[in-house]
C-alpha cells in the first residue's frame, strides 16, 4: 500500500529505508535525528532520494530507475508540519481555501470539516492569534481540503500537553475512520502510536530501516 | 512663490513618482534573481545594478545620454517602437531618477525576499501551488513592507537626484526643471535667496512626508506582511 524504499546522504546523516506496509495506516518511530522527517520530506517531493521508490496505492511518486519524480505541487500529499506552517497574512479561512479545488475527489465539504475539526468560531483570525492545538487542527483541515491521497503527520503531537494530545488522538483515530486515504504518522513516543493501529517501523540513526 | 517655481516642484514630483513606479517591477524581478538565482553572471548583474550607487553621478548620466540620446541604440528604438523620447523630456529625468534610486530599490527588496521563510512556501507547493502562485501569494506578500520600503527609497533618492538629471536631460525650465535644479539655479543667483529658501523648504516638507509615510506604513504593516 505505501512503499518507502529509499536511500539518501544528507551532510554526514544517512538516511535508509525499504518499508512496504500492508494497510493503509504508517507509524515512524524512534528517537529525533533519525532521519524520520527526512523520510516524510521526501515523500512529499521537498527532499529527492539518491535512489528508491516511493509509490502510495498505484501512484508512484518517484522511482530513481524510470527517472519519475513529481514535483510537490503535483503530488496531491496532504502535509501536517510539526510547526505547522501557517501562512501568516491569511485568516484562517484563507488557510483552508489555500489549496481547496485542486485535483482528485473531494474527501469532504468545508462546513463539515469547519464543525468536525471545531474550528468555526476561528475562522476569520490569523494563525498568530492561535495556540498551538489550534494551529495543528488549521493544519490538518488545510492538508484534508487540499485533496490528498495521502496525509503526513508530523509530531502532531509534540507541542500539546497532556489534555490536547488526548484530544488530538480522539481526533486522529476519527480521521482514520471518515477519510479512508493512507496516513503516515511520526512520532518519538511509540505508545501515541500504538492506539491508532498503524504499521510501525522503528527508526534508528545511521539503521537502515526495515519494514 | 513663483509659477515656475511651482510648476519645478509639481515636475520634481512627477518624476519622483513615474520614475519610482516605473523601475518598481524591474526591481523586483533583479532582487529576485539576486535573492533566490544561482546562474553564471550573478555576481556581474549585482554589480552592474550597484554602478549607479558608486559611479559619480555625471558618469551615469553622460551614459544615459550616449545610449538613450535620439540617436542612441536605446534612444532610438524607443523613439521608433513606441514614440516615447527621452532626451531633454521630463520622461528623461524620470528615467534617470529610476536609475539612480534602482540600487537602493533593489537592495531593500533583496533584503526582504531572503527574509521570507523557504518552509511557507514549500507548504504551499505540497498544497498544489505553482510556482507563479507561490510568489504572488505568499513570496511577494509576505516581502511586501521591504518592497514598500525600497518604494519610499527609490521616491526620495528621485526627488533629490541633480547629477545625472542634469547631465542628461539639462536643465529646461516646465521640461525638465526640478526641484533640485531649480535649486541649483537660484543659488546662482545673486538676487535668489528668497526663492532659494522657499524652495529648500519645499524639499525638506517632502522629505519629512516620505519619511513620515515610510515609517507609518512600517508600523502598520510590522513586518506580517499583507
Amino acid at each position: 500500500m505505501i512503499e518507502l524504499r529509499v536511500s539518501c546522504s544528507l551532510g554526514a546523516a544517512r538516511v535508509e529505508a525499504d518499508i512496504r506496509t500492508l494497510g493503509p495506516g504508517l507509524a515512524l518511530v524512534g528517537p529525533s535525528g533519525g532521519g524520520k522527517t527526512t523520510l516524510l520530506n521526501m515523500v512529499a517531493g521537498l527532499v529527492v532520494p539518491e535512489a528508491g521508490r516511493i509509490a502510495i496505492g498505484d501512484a508512484v511518486l518517484f522511482d530513481s530507475a524510470r527517472a519519475t519524480n513529481l514535483p510537490p505541487r503535483e503530488r496531491r500529499i496532504g502535509y501536517v508540519f510539526q510547526d505547522a506552517r501557517l501562512f501568516p497574512h491569511y485568516s484562517v479561512r484563507g488557510n483552508l481555501l489555500y489549496g481547496a479545488g485542486g485535483a482528485g475527489p473531494a474527501l469532504t465539504g468545508f462546513d463539515e470539516l469547519v464543525d468536525w475539526l471545531g474550528i468555526r468560531p476561528l475562522l476569520d483570525r490569523k494563525p498568530a492569534k492561535l495556540s498551538g492545538g489550534e494551529k495543528q487542527r488549521v493544519a490538518i483541515g488545510r492538508a484534508l481540503l487540499s485533496r490528498p491521497r495521502a496525509l503526513l503527520l508530523d509530531e502532531p503531537l509534540s507541542s500539546l500537553d497532556e489534555a490536547r494530545r488526548e484530544d488530538l488522538l480522539k481526533l486522529i483515530a476519527d480521521l482514520r475512520s471518515r477519510v479512508s486515504i493512507p496516513l503516515i504518522l511520526v512520532s518519538h513516543r511509540r505508545e501515541d502510536v500504538e492506539r491508532l493501529a498503524l504499521e510501525v517501523a522503528q527508526i534508528e540513526p545511521g539503521r537502515k530501516t526495515v519494514l | 512663490m513663483t509659477g515656475a517655481e511651482w510648476t519645478a516642484v509639481m515636475l520634481s514630483l512627477r518624476v519622483a513618482v513615474v520614475g519610482a513606479l516605473a523601475s518598481l517591477p524591474f526591481a523586483v524581478a533583479v532582487a529576485w534573481l539576486l535573492a533566490r538565482g544561482r546562474f553564471p553572471g550573478r555576481m556581474a548583474l549585482d554589480i552592474l545594478v550597484h554602478l549607479p550607487l558608486v559611479l559619480p553621478p555625471v558618469v551615469t548620466g553622460w551614459l544615459l545620454l550616449i545610449a538613450f540620446g535620439r540617436h542612441g541604440p536605446l534612444g532610438g528604438f524607443f523613439e521608433r517602437a513606441f514614440g516615447l523620447v527621452f532626451a531633454f523630456r521630463w520622461t528623461g529625468a524620470a528615467l534617470a531618477a529610476g536609475i539612480m534610486g534602482f540600487p537602493l530599490m533593489v537592495r531593500a527588496i533583496r533584503l526582504s525576499l531572503e527574509a521570507v521563510d523557504r518552509r511557507l512556501e514549500e507548504a504551499a507547493a505540497t498544497l498544489g501551488a505553482g510556482r507563479a502562485r507561490i510568489f504572488l501569494t505568499i513570496t511577494l506578500p509576505l516581502a511586501l513592507p521591504g518592497v514598500l520600503a525600497g518604494l519610499v527609497l527609490g521616491f526620495a533618492k528621485a526627488i533629490g537626484e541633480f547629477g545625472a538629471t542634469i547631465t542628461f536631460v539639462a536643465n529646461i525650465p516646465g521640461e525638465t526643471q526640478t526641484l533640485a535644479t531649480a535649486i541649483y539655479n537660484t543659488t546662482q543667483d545673486p538676487d535668489g535667496a528668497g526663492a532659494t529658501w522657499r524652495l529648500t523648504l519645499i524639499a525638506i516638507a517632502i522629505a519629512v512626508a516620505a519619511l513620515t509615510l515610510s515609517e507609518v506604513l512600517a508600523r502598520r504593516l510590522g513586518g506580517r506582511g499583507l
